[in-house]
């Protein structure tokens, strides 16, 4: 035996091994070691103790400090850039502009329309003009007044029904690959079964328009980014980063420079929220600059450019229909929305189709037609947001359900209920639904919250809504079409025991690292503290898509569930080479590989671990996730695919003065379904923070303009929750199991947003008997409804008296 | 740059010395530097976090003579022979305070960029009242914003850093069809 075994250190005595009478493995909850415990984050500690390093945090010796030149033009021709005086101050190493790296990216192959910098004409305020790389930040600040810019400038398009109008006399368009003489990007339509037959028999309809004003993620790290182009010729990267992927191959593309040349770090990530999952301009601007200089090159946004950058929930326009039959049951869906993306692509074709398609269920809606405009304007780009897609139509559609309850005299929880999809079916469109917990969702917060004592019982200026919802858990159509799977962890051991787990997975905050560790832990029966991730280093981890469309806990923990299970075969046929019995009678849990007959000949993990390494070396295995071909063959098909959705229900019980017009919250009861509840410590924050975020959507935040101008680009104007207004929550998990998730986990980042639009929407139509058509619902837009209605209802008064 | 004229990109710096985190500290410091840049790429305690610029979201708190303050508001030679602390300064050897401790037993921490200035702020009130209110945890941290947690774990870690609460219970409600088919 070798001196490792005889180390009281590396194993416990076989009489510690847990009684065999405790089953395992027989599908009660019981049987996990690891998945549903509370269990803090892997980096909780070093994130508490500031130690933690964000991209800013990191510094290099001789590097130097990027400021972009900003448009304060919103549409407007380049006519020349002089650089001159602005590389004669001292200090200031180079100076880049936008024809230096002229190549178009994007995040989608469908929609390549951004540059490193302006190339020939601006598109909106804040977009970028030059670059500045210079020793101080005061050096490259003083460096930027000195750069001198001429343009002619050009009409902005800063209003929806402007850009999808056909072009006037002596007007521009702002792409030159619009198709048409107008500004509009994408238009998408769909229709299933018999909407017109719908509405023509239906026993009710119902039908309102809502208007959106953009909202941005405002997470609390603001964007940054360093390159360094290193002596082996080769471009690193460092960035805060959703999908640092998705950044390799844009920088490969831009800089014509095979990918394995570029190496792309993703330090720790300070909230990302979707305003981190595009290919940025700023990359490529300090990449450019690093390799032009040969130092170390580092940009850090301040608040302002966070917001000139955006890639922000779209405002929208919409108008919602909906049938319904004289039994409650919805009939039919008719939706029409016209969001502005702002003067970029970015995920806007996705955004386009999922304004329609995450809008039917979770309800069974055998007709439904959608069409939708995406168009190009002036303002910064609109892209993808937590909930990306199916945050506006929800509102609509849940608060138009909500009228057709109140017309037809229907308890609304009541039709929420006949309405719900069952599990393991397949929409009109295509999309299988696998689990689903709605049902359960539902009957949890209207008891929770007594909704049944509570709705339409409230005294005035008291009110309670429900607002419902289903979200893709990871999208199953791979944006880059390709053979390759969309998630792979590799795993490594070697003799100290400890595993490394090497993903491509974003940590945002999220606890996607954690979810990784918790998973191999698991399969391996060890404790937490011999796991170690090491992640998003393109030089070392295999690839993951990235932080998106809520596909982390499903692909990525499925790759590394995979490569687990590789990992405990070769542990397990060790085990059998050293004991004598069989493979089949051995499981991992608690340190050892465990004989499930006779615990007795268990063997040691480490033990094993010595059997398994020799002649062989450290353990390496691999483990990937590739979604199974699905879905219907129409145009748009691939739109909202995913292999498992989430369901939530959400009720608000809130209070609306109605002297000011001022709505508060008093408290949420959420229920959501994610399958498996790997973490509850993690779903539970992932739920609240949802929450928190929809909340300020409806209740505070917009991007506010005046003309082309942002009016409140910093975050005392921009106004999210703060913790004295954010409401008590009473979170429920559901756990429907997903056969086919890891452990049968889906997703909890996202769906959780949306449902709590509409629960405020109802409730305060509960309350105070108004619907508001305008997000954010804001006091004077409440208190001016709620005037409206006294001023009808004093009218209709007289006119009855007279 | 070694220019005899100081200007706006290359101005004049001056001898500062701080206390920070109980140790001495001297450098040369420009004339209109904020403690928050001093801290950060001066004293290279990169804890302290930059997050608006202005003073709104509270991620650059610290304690100056044991008072929270934003260190993006503050210039750095108004805190001439000051007591600043940073967060690299409140745990006492390799124990976690109570506070950081509970924070990452509740999971307050998601991205946990906005944490070290929360529990500077938190570390001065739970000093000041060991056991608060949640409404005065709530009214303490209002000038610290968190876009993660909702905020519902950051008030429990207050409430179980001063003893007013356990570790929460989970939130999960077993669904027994789902279990059912997990066989």
């Amino acid at each position: 035996m070798s001196t490792y075994q005889d180390d009281k250190a590396f194993r416990a005595p076989l009489s510690t091994l847990p009684s065999t009478g405790k089953k395992r493995q027989d599908g009660s909850d019981q049987d996990f070691n690891i998945i549903g415990e509370r269990t803090p984050l892997i980096d909780a500690r070093e994130k508490v103790l500031g130690q933690a390093i964000y991209t800013d945090d990191i510094d290099f010796p001789g590097m130097l400090i990027c400021k972009i030149l900003r448009s304060p033009w919103a549409h407007a021709r380049i006519d020349s850039i002089d650089i001159d005086k602005a590389l004669a101050l001292p200090g200031v190493h180079s100076v880049m502009v936008g024809t230096d790296a002229p190549i178009k990216f994007g995040v989608l192959p469908i929609s390549q329309d951004e540059t490193a910098l302006a190339v020939d004409k601006v598109r909106h305020l804040g977009e970028g003009i030059a670059a500045v790389a210079a020793e101080t930040e005061a050096i490259a600040l003083e460096a930027l007044e000195l750069i001198d810019v001429k343009v002619t400038e050009l009409k902005p398009f800063l209003r929806k029904k402007d850009s999808t109008r056909e072009l006037r006399e002596g007007e521009e368009k702002i792409h030159e690959h619009i198709r048409f003489e107008n500004n509009i990007h994408k238009r998408v339509r769909q229709s299933f079964g018999e909407p017109d037959k719908a509405f023509a028999e239906a026993a009710w309809t119902a039908n309102a328009s809502f208007e959106f004003k953009g909202v941005t993620h405002a997470f609390t790290e603001p964007i940054a980014a360093i390159a360094h182009w290193t002596p082996d010729q080769r471009l690193t990267l460092w960035t805060s980063q959703q999908v640092p992927h998705y950044t390799h191959l844009a920088i490969a593309r831009v800089f014509e420079m095979p990918m394995h040349r570029i190496r792309v770090i993703k330090p720790t990530v300070g909230g990302g929220f979707g305003g981190k999952s595009d290919p940025f301009p700023h990359e490529m601007v300090v990449s450019w600059l690093a390799m032009d200089c040969g130092r170390p090159v580092k940009m850090l946004f301040d608040r302002e450019e966070v917001f000139f950058s955006n890639h922000g929930r779209h405002p929208t326009s919409n108008e919602i229909s909906m049938a319904m039959d004289s039994n409650g049951k919805v009939t039919g869906l008719d939706i029409n929305a016209t969001i502005d993306g702002g003067a970029f692509g970015s995920f806007g074709v996705v955004t386009s189709y999922y304004n329609g398609v995450l809008s039917h269920g979770p309800y069974r809606i055998p007709s439904f037609r959608y069409q939708g405009t995406r168009i190009y304007s002036n303002r910064p780009v609109s892209g993808a947001m937590r909930g990306h897609g199916s945050v506006n139509t929800r509102l609509g559609t849940e608060v138009v359900l909500d009228m057709l309850c109140a017309k037809a005299g229907f308890d609304p929880v009541q039709v929420r209920l006949d309405n719900t999809l069952s599990d393991f079916t397949t929409l009109i469109n295509g999309f299988r639904i696998t689990s689903n917990g709605i049902r359960e969702c539902i009957q949890t917060v209207a008891e929770r919250s007594d909704w049944a004592n509570k709705h339409g019982k409230l005294p005035y200026g008291r009110g309670i809504g429900i607002g419902c919802g289903f979200y893709i858990s990871g999208s199953a159509l791979q944006i880059h079409k390709s053979r390759l799977p969309q998630s792979t962890v590799h795993l490594k051991v070697d003799m100290d025991g400890g595993v490394t787990i090497h993903t491509g997975a974003a940590d945002i905050g999220q606890g996607s690292d954690t979810m990784a560790a918790q998973v191999v832990a698991e399969v391996l029966g060890l404790p937490m503290e011999r796991m170690r991730v090491y992640a998003v280093d393109t030089d070392m981890s295999p690839i993951d898509l990235g932080s998106y469309s809520s596909r982390v806990t499903f692909m990525n923990g499925l790759a590394a569930k995979r490569a687990a299970e590789d990992l405990r075969e070769q542990l397990i046929r060790a085990a059998s080479r050293l004991s004598g019995y069989a493979v089949e009678s051995f499981i991992m849990r608690d340190g050892y590989v465990y004989n499930r007959h006779w615990p007795e000949a268990s063997v040691p993990y480490m033990e094993a671990l010595e059997e398994a390494l020799a002649g062989k070396g450290a353990l390496a295995t691999s483990g990937c996730y590739t979604a199974p071909p699905m879905g219907a063959a129409y145009k748009g098909a691939g739109a909202g695919l995913s292999p498992t959705y989430s369901f939530t229900s959400y009720i608000c019980e809130l209070e609306v003065d109605p002297e000011t017009g001022m709505v508060q919250p008093l408290k949420i009861w959420a229920a959501h379904d994610c399958g498996r509840v790997l973490n509850p410590l993690a779903v539970e924050g992932q739920i609240e923070g949802s929450i928190h975020m929809g909340l300020g959507q409806i209740l505070c935040e917009e991007m506010a303009y005046e003309g082309p101008n942002l009016l409140n680009a910093n975050l005392l104007d921009y106004r999210i929750p703060t913790p004295s207004q954010t409401p008590e929550m009473d979170v429920s998990l559901i756990e429907s199991v997903d056969p086919e998730g890891p452990f049968g986990a889906k997703e909890c980042g996202e769906g959780g947003l949306a449902p709590i639009l509409p629960a405020v929407a109802n409730g305060i139509y509960d309350a105070v008997g108004v619907r508001i058509h305008r997000v954010p619902m804001t006091p004077d837009v409440v208190l001016t409804a709620i005037e409206k209605k006294a001023r009808k209802e004093r009218r209709e008064a007289a006119a009855r008296s007279a | 740059m070694s220019d005899a004229t100081p200007t706006e990109a290359h101005p004049e710096a001056k001898l500062l010395r701080l206390t920070l985190n109980g140790r001495s500290w001297l450098g040369a410091v420009e004339q209109h530097a904020l403690l928050l840049d001093v801290i950060r790429y001066q004293a290279g305690l990169t804890g302290t976090k930059r997050g608006c610029d202005m003073g709104t979201c509270g991620c650059c708190a610290v304690q100056i003579n044991g008072e929270p303050r934003l260190s993006c508001l503050t210039l750095a030679h108004d805190c001439e022979g000051a007591e600043i602390r940073t967060i690299e300064g409140v745990q006492s050897g390799p124990l976690l305070s109570a506070l950081q401790d509970a924070w990452v037993a509740t999971g307050a921490s998601q991205c946990g960029f906005c944490s070290p200035g929360f529990i500077m702020v938190g570390e001065a009130l739970l000093e000041e009242k060991p056991k608060p209110t949640e409404r005065e945890v709530r009214e303490a941290i209002a000038g610290n914003l968190c876009r993660c947690t909702g905020y519902v774990k950051i008030v429990e870690a207050f409430m179980v850093a001063s003893g007013q609460a356990e570790p929460g219970q989970d939130a999960v409600r077993r669904n027994a069809k789902g279990d059912s088919e997990s066989d």
